[in-house]
């Protein structure tokens, strides 16, 4: 288990006080200015090292994705844009950073930003996050009024400023071309790639978005050093990381741990265990709604990472662990999830704008057994016709809950429907 | 993708009060020369705050106009976000969590207590304009779910039971604690947390050296 000494969000439940004073004491912007003299070149160099992923879903190497941002600009601003778009049902670990540790942020929000080479910085968080934007623009002004950013930053020579920028409400906004769309005053339509946002980005100029988490931890990884944060999780899963745990367990929660960590160790030491005892355990979905549910069978072993979760079909996504116990209708869990994706479909991309409703209204009726046997096939059949058939991945999402619950669940959802034939003849 | 219709009901002539301006001229310097479009969703955000909540047309195409855009522009951007209200809202605007993680801790009871007590069904206004209720999609507060949004705050960890007497009490004027019901610490694990008990001291020896320890800043 990850000791208190080794985590990086201290104040991860707010016991402490959220503004500069209390950060300071924390150890934020504890001589920032050093971790600049650094250089650019070091920095990402090091964030590389440190095989940092980002933690937004995707898993993309952190530093190499700095790297792609151009070094000669000329004249162009380019940005940091930080997305602190959290939507993903499952996850609520970077609400934890917007009210509780601010500072932190920020502070990671200037390193990361003089890293790429950036000129500024915008925050863009979800509008439904009210008290935690209102967190963030307080801190902001109180490190504006400190120097700690704005011009000559923390006393580096360098100026860079940073921006909050509240959104109004769409899942899709936290992918990211959609997101800077939606920066820009728009609908939030994901745009097609390339342009990749590091050459042609905010107002097209090179942009490199990072999920809150992401950009929060860097700061400490320099600090402590690359070997302090390899120390934790398997190779090419290193570092720490904030695990969400709902659902049916004992006791919900947050917490930093270290990255692959065992799902039982998670749920049981952290969780209070599933409700009813490990036994009463149906299903977990590992990494927030996107990714498929893993059985009972699986979770007793598998370990909480990006790879060995890509191993078992399913994925770490954002690390937010549903979990389900025997009471649940797993269909009907699955089928909300549909409608969610159905809900939140820009409607853009004609196979994610039709196929998203349509799955969710056959799901409607697998839920009661209203349905053919050789309607599961033509569902999956429609799921992988979506999938990798969109501009963006939320039709990938979409379709990999209904695959996960059919690829694992499928004696379920025929027996709903034999029983339901049963029941129509007897009552003839 | 959010179903929207343009409100029926009448509307007045809109225009930002002095405040409202001040608020829209700090929101539009933080974006560059030339490109206040970005200030879109604030505006209509403000908007909306003094419109008693939801937006007008008028509402929108004074934000259009401020702003110097088509008004087709800001009107895509107001039917697009599930946070415009298109059709007139209660004062306490209850939003309901119903997804996967909230279900699984009993959100259908939540909107299910909402509806009785109120005795309105999703989206309609209780007679006397205080109350209204919709479902919506994730909040991200799912360790302490179920929860509810009612206007700009959460209220979480949530019983049908909870639920009727917030209600009650928001009608007699009283203040509600926001956040979790039954004083759990932010997403801490209920009893209080099993980790960071006490917020351990810095290391200074992990820092690198002071580059010029005289600005250590």
């Amino acid at each position: 288990m990850l000791q208190d000494k080794d985590r990086i969000f201290t104040n991860l439940y707010g016991q402490d006080d959220w503004s500069l004073a209390g950060a300071r004491r924390r150890g934020v912007w504890d001589n920032t200015k050093a971790l600049l003299e650094l250089g650019r070149d070091s920095i990402v160099e090091q964030i590389k090292e440190s095989g940092l992923r980002g933690r937004g879903g995707a898993g993309f190497p952190t530093g190499l994705k700095w790297s792609f941002m151009p070094k000669d600009r000329g004249d162009r601003p380019a940005y940091l844009v930080v997305n602190a778009d959290e939507s993903e049902p499952g996850s609520c670990k970077d609400r934890e950073i917007l009210r509780n540790d601010p500072h932190r942020l920020l502070e990671g929000c200037l390193v990361a930003g003089f890293a790429m080479g950036a000129t500024a910085c915008y925050i863009y968080i979800r509008g439904e996050y009210f008290h935690e934007s209102s967190q963030i623009q307080k801190a902001i002004d109180e490190a504006y009024d400190a120097g700690l950013i704005g011009k000559n930053a923390c006393n580096s020579g360098y100026d860079y400023d940073i921006y909050l920028h509240r959104g109004a409400g769409a899942y899709i906004c936290g992918e990211e071309t959609a997101l800077l769309e939606s920066l820009e005053g728009k609908k939030g339509q994901p745009r097609l790639k390339p342009p990749f946002p590091a050459a042609c980005g905010l107002y097209g100029c090179p942009t490199t978005i990072n999920n809150v988490e992401t950009i929060a931890v860097t700061p400490e990884i320099l600090r402590r050093g690359v070997s302090w944060w390899t120390g934790f999780g398997r190779a090419n899963n290193t570092g720490t990381k904030i695990f969400s745990i709902s659902g049916h367990v004992n006791k919900p929660l947050n917490v930093e741990e270290e990255m692959s960590i065992p799902l039982k160790d998670l749920i049981e030491r952290h969780a209070g265990g599933v409700i009813g005892g490990w036994d009463n355990l149906l299903a977990v979905i590992p990494g927030g709604s996107s990714v498929p549910c893993l059985p009972a069978g699986t979770c007793s072993d598998i370990l909480m990472d990006f790879d060995s979760l890509r191993e078992a079909q399913s994925g770490l996504g954002t690390a937010a662990v549903i979990v389900m116990d025997k009471s649940t209708d797993i269909v009907d869990a699955i089928c909300r999830l549909s409608h969610f994706y159905m809900h939140e479909s820009c409607g853009q991309c004609t196979p994610c704008r039709e196929g998203t409703g349509w799955m969710y209204r056959v799901m409607t009726r697998l839920v009661k057994g209203e349905a053919e046997i050789e309607e599961i096939d033509t569902l999956l059949d429609v799921t992988y016709q979506v999938e990798g058939h969109t501009i963006c991945a939320l039709g990938d999402a979409a379709a990999w809950p209904i695959q996960g619950l059919l690829r694992h669940f499928r004696p379920e959802v025929e027996r709903r429907i034999l029983e339901r034939k049963k029941s129509m003849a007897a009552a003839e | 993708m959010k179903i929207t219709s343009y409100p029926e009901a009448k509307s007045e002539g809109f225009s930002f009060t002095p405040e409202n301006l001040e608020r829209a001229r700090t929101i539009c310097a933080r974006y560059p020369e030339g490109k206040q479009a970005s200030a879109t969703i604030a505006l209509l955000d403000l908007a909306q705050r003094q419109n008693g909540g939801w937006l007008s047309v008028p509402a929108i195409e004074y934000v259009a106009e401020y702003l110097d855009v088509a008004p087709i522009r800001v009107h895509e951007v107001a039917s697009f976000y599930t946070m415009f209200n298109l059709q007139p809202v209660g004062k306490y605007f209850i939003q309901v969590c119903r997804t996967t993680p909230c279900w699984l801790r009993g959100s259908d009871g939540i909107t299910a207590a909402c509806k009785k007590k109120l005795g309105v069904g999703l989206r309609q206004v209780t007679e006397d304009g205080l109350f209204s209720v919709i479902e919506v999609e994730c909040l991200g507060a799912c360790a302490n779910a179920p929860m509810v949004q009612i206007n700009d705050y959460y209220y979480e960890d949530l019983t049908p039971e909870r639920m009727a007497e917030i209600i009650d009490a928001l009608r007699a004027g009283e203040e509600v604690k926001v956040g979790s019901q039954t004083g759990r610490l932010a997403s801490a694990p209920e009893g209080g947390p099993q980790t960071l008990k006490k917020v351990p001291p810095r290391d200074p020896a992990a820092a690198p050296a002071p580059a010029d320890p005289g600005e250590a800043d």
